[in-house]
């Protein structure tokens, strides 16, 4: 089973990162691009062993820093991980 | 007290370790140990634990993220919670929020650039082990190094952490968007201190000053005397 972990930014958390992407799309000449957060995305290949409860374990001790990231799970099907639509 | 007796944690890509060894041997005196972060017990009968600068695990996932969940880290943890002195420095400022010993996140610098230079601090407290050397109001002036040097906390966090004095050192100058201009704070107890400053690359003449020795004096006169 794969496991799409999302991590962004909390609201009113500065994203400096986002803000030089955010810069180098006006270079490209395109405008109108309102705001660009950046954040991450991690995939994991787990057994059925792994419950609900670990993910959230997983993500609230390690993959995200509460004080300044949320983290969204998602249990995608195998064939649309980013590796087989790539 | 009998002879001092610190650690160093050396994480993999720290590479200040050598330099707050050095600082701690000079200013400190007694035994300074090297620990490395696969270790899953600390020396025994130590005074103190410094946690040095530096790019642990490469700042994979987060800076200081990795560096929190080594085993070592467990084993400081628990010794800062007895109440064991601990000072993190720059990446070991990091390390601390990310195993939880100190509240708030070094966020990537709001200039977005690396700041690596001379800056001026204010001393926020003497009214701590880390600080007592130094008078309240004191300004001084210590090295920066670091790319995640932002400080960020929520207001309610911020109002709390300023109004128990646990803001050690402040910035003088803007230098990488931290909120408050929050340079250095310290647990609730007292006995640990985060700081992105480098007060160990600033203890003799030669390093262009030596603002910094005052911190490691008032750790060593503070067990002394205690």
């Amino acid at each position: 089973m794969k496991v799409r972990v999302t991590i962004s930014l909390k609201n009113g958390v500065l994203d400096p990162q986002g803000r030089a992407i955010h810069h180098a799309i006006e270079g490209l000449g395109i405008h109108g691009v309102q705001d660009v957060r950046a954040g991450k995305l991690i995939e994991l290949e787990v057994d059925d062993s792994v419950s609900d409860a670990d993910l959230e374990t997983m993500c609230k001790q390690l993959l995200a820093n509460m004080v300044i990231e949320n983290y969204r799970i998602e249990r995608v099907p195998v064939q649309d991980s980013v590796q087989e639509t790539v | 007290m009998a002879a001092f007796r610190s650690a160093v944690i050396t994480f993999p890509g720290s590479n200040c370790d050598r330099d707050m060894a050095v600082a701690i041997e000079q200013i400190c005196g007694g035994e300074v140990l090297r620990v490395w972060h696969g270790d899953a017990a600390l020396p025994d009968k130590l005074d103190f634990i410094a946690l040095p600068g530096g790019f642990s695990y490469g700042d994979y996932l987060r800076s200081g993220a990795m560096a929190a969940r080594s085993p070592v880290m467990q084993a400081v943890v628990e010794a800062a919670n007895r109440g064991m002195p601990v000072l993190g420095v720059c990446n070991g400022f990091q390390v601390l929020t990310e195993a939880g010993l100190l509240p708030g996140a070094l966020l990537r610098n709001a200039g977005m650039n690396f700041v690596c230079r001379e800056i001026a601090l204010t001393v926020e407290t003497s009214q701590s082990l880390f600080t007592a050397g130094y008078s309240q109001g004191q300004q001084i002036t210590i090295p920066v190094a670091h790319h995640d040097g932002n400080y960020f906390a929520d207001a309610a966090t911020l109002d709390r952490i300023e109004g128990e004095g646990r803001v050690a050192f402040r910035y003088a100058e803007e230098v990488n968007g931290s909120a408050r201009q929050i340079a250095g704070v310290l647990n609730s107890a007292g006995n640990v201190l985060g700081m992105m400053p480098h007060p160990e690359r600033m203890i003799e003449a030669a390093q262009g000053g030596s603002d910094g020795r005052a911190l490691f004096q008032s750790v060593i006169e503070g067990l002394v005397a205690a």
